[in-house]
C-alpha cells in the first residue's frame, strides 16, 4: 500500500464518510486511492474555500469531524478563510493540503507554499507530514486534536512522495494518542461546583446566556432541563441559536447588538449571569465594563484560557458543560423566579421584534413565513449581513445543530457550502434528513455561487431564499446611521438574476416580489426535490434593529428606524437621537424608494446593469 | 465528552498523565501565573520570567513566539536548550506585561499542544545565569593589564588574547554582566554578544 491509500485507510477508521475537495498535481495519488475505494463519498467542488465550508457545515451539523483537501499553493491559500472561520467558530475540521515533494520544499517549486507556516495561527494544531510510515499516527491524533476538548481546525500537509511512498511493514491504526501536552478534559472541580450553586440559590434574578458551547458538547437537552430546574430565562448567542427551543417561555432569544431588547434589558437588570459555552465576544457585551452592571458571573467553558479572558467571573468553572450543568442541577434546589420572569413576559410583549409594515415586500416577513413553513424543524444556514441578523432574529430553531452561521470571523460565502456539507450530514445518517436552507443575500451568495454546480451535480438538494436588495445591505446601514448616508461601494446594482443563475446550473429558480407570493413559493421550494433558489427582491431601506451600535451599552439601544435610544424597560429617552446623524439620514429616506421601480422593470426585462 | 456521534471510530484513549503538581490552583483553574511581580516596570508592566517546557520538534519555537507576537510582547530575553530528556526542549523567556496580558498569554501558550508545561518564576528562589562575550580593543600593555583586573574582580575570563584585543567571558545575573559591560566602556567594545537568561529553581523544587 502507498500512503494516500493508507491514508484513506486512517480516514475509515476515524469514521470519515464525506471527503470534499478540489484534485491538483501534489494530490494526484491521494484522489487516484479515492478512486479507487467505494466508502468514502468525494464530492469535487468548484473551489476550495467552498470545500472548506462544506465540512464546516458538515461538523456544525452532525458534530462529527469535517474533512477537505485542496491541492499544493493556491489550492491550499483557498483553503485558509475556511480554516479561520473553524478556527473562530470552535469547528472540528480537519483539513488537508498538498505539499510538493520533500527535496523540493523550500525552493520556490511550483505550487509551493508553505502553508503549515501561513496557517499557524489558525489553527489548533497542524502537522507537516515528513515520512509515510507517520500516516496512522498524525491521522490519529489530527482527528483527536480536531473533535476534543474545544474542537478546533487541524491542518495535515502531504508533500507528494510521502503520500506515493510505500508503507513499509504491517499497518497497524493506532488505538490511543499520546500527547502530553494536551489534557483537554478535567472533570469540574467540587468547590467550584457548590459556589456556583450558592450564588444561584441566592439570586432572584438570573440569566443564562448560552452559546455554542452548548451545541458543540451536545447540551442542549441538559440545559433544557436545568433552566426548567432553576426556573431560570435564557438567552442565546448568535452562534448558540438552538442550543435552547425557539419559543419556549423562558426563551429570551438572541442577545448583543442586533439581539431582543428583552434579552439586552434581562442581562443588565440580571443579578446572575450563568455563561456556559460562551466567550464574552464583543458583539455581544459591547461594552464589556459597562455589561451586566449588577452581576456576578458563573463562567463555565471547556477552554480555560476564556475564562476571565473578558469579564471577571465569581466563579469560574473549567469543564465540560454538558457535565457541569448535570453537576449544578444535582447541587441545587429547583427554583421559581416568577416575579423576574413576570417583568420579563412584560417586556416581550411591551417591546417584542417588529417591522413596519410598507407593502413592501420586507426581509423579516420572508422569515416569519419560513418560521411557519418550516416549524423551526429545518437545518438552517445563513451568509453574513442583515439577513444573517433577521435569520437570527426571527426563526427560532427547534433544536440543537440547527443554525448554522458563521460567526467570529464572519464569512460572506459561507452559507451556501455549509448548507451543502450538512446536508450531505443528513444525507449520510447522522442526523434525521431535514429540510436545509440557506438564508443568504445577493452579495454574500456571489462570493460562493460556484457552489450550485456542486449541489446540483451530487443531487444535494439545498433550499436557497436569496434576501435580495441590491446592495450590502450591513455595510449600507451602518453608511446611513454613521457616514451620513453617503453610500460608497454597496451598489451590487441589480446583477445579477438570480433566477436566470439558477437554472443556468440547472436547479430551479424562482422571484419573488410581493408579500402575497411567499408563502406559495416556500411551500413550492419545499415540494421541489431539487436544489431550489428564491430570489426575494425585498426592501433596500429595511435596516436591522434593535441596535446597540458597537462598543456602546444597553443606554444606546436603538429599536427602530427613529434612531431614538430606548430606556431600559421601555419608553424612549428624552435626549436626542443615539446615532449621530441618524435622525437626518432617515429622514430623507424613502422606505422602499426604489424596490418598486426595480420589480417594474424586472417584469418588463428592462433590468439595466 | 464531544465525541458527539463519533462513536463509530471508538472510543479515544489518550495517555496524558495528570495535571502537573506544581500548577497553582486558584478557584479550580490553574493560576499558571502568579499574581506578583518582582521587577516592576512603567505602570503595571514587570518583568515576568517564564520557562515552557515544549516537545523537541520543529515548528514549536515559532508556535510559542507567536503567542507573544501577535499581541505585541516583545521578548527581553530568550533561551533555548534540550534537557535531561532529549524530547523535551526548554524555552525560558523574559517578557514584560502587565498581569492581565500575560496571565492571558499564560492561558494561550497552554493551550498549544505541543507545550507541556508553563512555569512563572516570579515567586521562585531560583539561580539564573547569562553569559556574555565581550571583545575589547586592548593593544597596549596598561589597557591589559587594567581589563584583566576588572575580569578578575568579576570572575570573568579571559578566553582571548591578541596583541589588538582581548575577549571575556561573563557568567552570571543580568546585572553583573550590565556592571562588566559598563565598565569596559571606557575602552573600545568592538563586539559583545550575550545568551538570553536560563534559571533553575534552587533545591528539591523542579523548575
Amino acid at each position: 500500500m502507498d500512503g494516500a491509500e493508507i491514508l484513506l485507510e486512517c480516514l475509515k477508521r476515524e469514521g470519515v464518510d464525506a471527503f470534499f475537495g478540489i484534485s491538483g498535481g501534489a494530490i494526484l495519488p491521494i484522489y487516484d486511492a479515492l478512486g479507487k475505494q467505494q466508502d468514502i463519498w468525494s464530492i469535487l467542488t468548484r473551489h476550495e474555500q467552498g470545500a472548506g465550508h462544506m465540512a464546516e457545515g458538515y461538523a456544525r451539523a452532525t458534530g462529527r469531524v469535517g474533512t477537505c483537501i485542496g491541492t499544493s499553493g493556491p489550492g491550499a491559500t483557498n483553503l485558509v478563510t475556511a480554516i479561520t472561520d473553524a478556527y473562530m467558530d470552535s469547528t472540528p475540521t480537519v483539513f488537508f493540503s498538498g505539499q510538493v515533494a520533500t527535496p523540493n520544499i523550500g525552493k520556490d517549486a511550483f505550487q509551493e507554499c508553505d502553508m503549515y507556516g501561513i496557517t499557524m495561527p489558525i489553527v489548533k494544531h497542524s502537522y507537516l507530514l515528513k515520512r509515510t510510515a507517520d500516516i496512522p499516527r498524525v491521522i490519529k491524533e489530527a482527528y483527536h486534536i480536531a473533535r476534543s476538548g474545544r474542537p478546533g481546525p487541524v491542518l495535515v500537509d502531504i508533500p507528494k512522495d510521502v503520500s506515493e511512498g510505500i508503507f513499509g511493514g504491517e499497518f497497524v491504526y493506532p488505538e490511543t494518542v499520546n500527547l502530553r501536552g494536551y489534557n483537554p478534559e478535567t472533570p469540574a472541580a467540587d468547590e467550584q461546583i457548590k459556589a456556583a450553586a450558592k450564588l444561584i440559590a441566592e439570586a432572584k434574578q438570573p440569566v443564562l446566556y448560552v452559546g455554542n458551547g452548548i451545541n458543540a458538547a451536545d447540551a442542549a437537552d441538559e440545559l433544557l432541563a436545568f433552566a426548567e430546574w432553576i426556573n431560570c430565562p435564557v438567552t442565546t448567542t448568535l452562534l448558540g441559536r438552538g442550543a435552547f427551543p425557539g419559543g419556549h417561555a423562558l426563551a429570551l432569544d438572541m442577545l448583543g447588538m442586533h439581539g431582543t431588547a428583552y434579552a439586552n434589558w434581562a442581562i443588565h437588570e440580571s443579578d446572575l449571569i450563568i455563561a456556559l459555552g460562551v466567550r464574552f465576544d464583543d458583539r455581544v457585551t459591547g461594552n464589556p465594563k459597562a455589561w451586566a452592571p449588577n452581576a456576578k458571573v458563573i463562567h463555565v467553558d471547556i477552554d480555560r484560557a476564556e475564562l476571565g479572558k473578558i469579564r471577571f467571573a465569581q466563579v469560574p468553572i473549567w469543564g465540560d458543560v454538558k457535565t457541569v450543568i448535570k453537576q449544578l442541577q444535582g447541587a441545587t434546589s429547583p427554583k421559581n423566579h416568577a416575579e423576574w420572569n413576570e417583568r420579563l413576559d412584560k417586556w416581550k410583549a411591551d417591546a417584542p421584534l417588529t417591522y413596519e409594515k410598507t407593502g413592501h415586500l420586507k426581509p423579516q416577513f420572508i422569515l416569519e413565513e419560513l418560521q411557519k413553513a418550516t416549524d423551526g424543524e429545518a437545518i438552517m444556514t445563513t451568509d453574513v449581513g442583515q439577513h444573517q441578523m433577521w435569520a437570527a432574529q426571527y426563526y427560532h430553531p427547534k433544536r440543537t445543530r440547527s443554525f448554522i452561521t458563521s460567526g467570529g470571523l464572519g464569512t460572506m460565502g459561507y452559507g451556501y457550502p455549509a448548507a451543502i456539507g450538512a446536508k450531505v450530514g443528513c444525507i449520510m445518517g447522522h442526523r434525521p434528513d431535514v429540510d436545509v436552507w440557506c438564508i443568504t443575500g445577493d452579495g454574500s451568495f456571489q462570493m460562493n455561487i460556484q457552489e450550485l454546480a456542486t449541489g446540483v451535480i451530487y443531487d444535494i438538494p439545498v433550499k436557497v431564499a436569496v434576501l435580495n436588495n441590491s446592495s450590502l445591505g450591513m455595510v449600507r446601514q451602518w453608511q446611513k446611521l454613521f457616514y451620513s448616508k453617503r453610500w460608497s461601494g454597496i451598489d451590487l446594482t441589480k446583477c445579477p438574476d438570480f433566477e436566470k443563475i439558477a437554472q443556468a446550473y440547472s436547479a430551479t429558480g424562482v422571484t419573488i416580489t410581493h408579500e402575497d407570493e411567499v408563502a406559495d413559493a416556500i411551500r413550492e421550494a419545499q415540494k421541489n426535490p431539487g436544489t431550489v433558489v428564491l430570489n426575494f427582491l425585498t426592501d433596500k431601506e429595511e435596516d436591522v434593529f434593535p441596535m446597540i451600535p458597537g462598543g456602546k451599552t444597553v443606554h444606546d439601544l436603538v429599536i427602530d428606524g427613529s434612531g431614538r435610544k430606548v430606556r431600559v424597560g421601555g419608553g424612549f429617552q428624552d435626549e436626542a437621537p443615539a446615532l449621530e446623524g441618524a435622525q437626518a439620514a432617515l429622514s430623507t429616506a424613502t422606505s422602499g424608494e426604489s424596490v418598486s421601480e426595480w420589480n417594474d422593470d424586472l417584469k418588463s426585462g428592462e433590468v439595466k446593469i | 465528552m464531544n465525541n458527539n456521534g463519533n462513536s463509530s471510530s471508538g472510543t479515544v484513549v489518550s495517555n496524558v498523565p495528570p495535571q502537573s503538581p506544581d500548577v497553582l490552583m486558584q478557584n479550580g483553574v490553574p493560576t499558571i501565573i502568579s499574581a506578583a511581580g518582582v521587577n516592576v516596570m512603567s505602570g503595571d508592566e514587570k518583568l515576568h520570567t517564564i520557562s515552557i517546557l515544549v516537545e523537541n520538534r520543529p515548528g514549536v519555537l515559532a508556535r510559542v513566539a507567536h503567542v507573544f507576537a501577535r499581541r505585541g510582547f516583545n521578548l527581553e530575553s530568550l533561551a533555548v536548550s534540550r534537557t535531561e530528556d532529549h524530547t523535551v526542549s526548554r524555552i525560558t523567556v523574559v517578557v514584560a506585561g502587565d498581569d492581565a496580558a500575560f496571565t492571558q498569554i499564560g492561558n494561550q501558550l497552554f493551550k498549544l499542544i505541543d507545550v507541556i508545561k508553563v512555569i512563572d518564576h516570579t515567586r521562585d528562589n531560583l539561580v539564573g545565569r547569562e553569559l556574555a562575550l565581550i571583545k575589547v580593543r586592548a593593544d597596549n600593555a596598561q589597557t591589559r593589564a587594567e581589563i584583566a583586573q576588572i575580569a578578575q574582580l568579576f570572575k570573568a575570563k579571559v578566553v582571548d588574547t591578541t596583541t589588538e584585543t582581548l575577549m571575556l567571558e561573563v557568567v552570571g545575573r543580568g546585572d553583573k554582566v550590565d556592571a562588566v559591560q559598563k565598565l569596559l566602556d571606557q575602552y573600545e567594545i568592538l563586539e559583545l554578544v550575550r545568551t538570553g537568561i536560563i534559571v533553575l529553581n534552587r533545591g528539591e523544587k523542579q523548575t
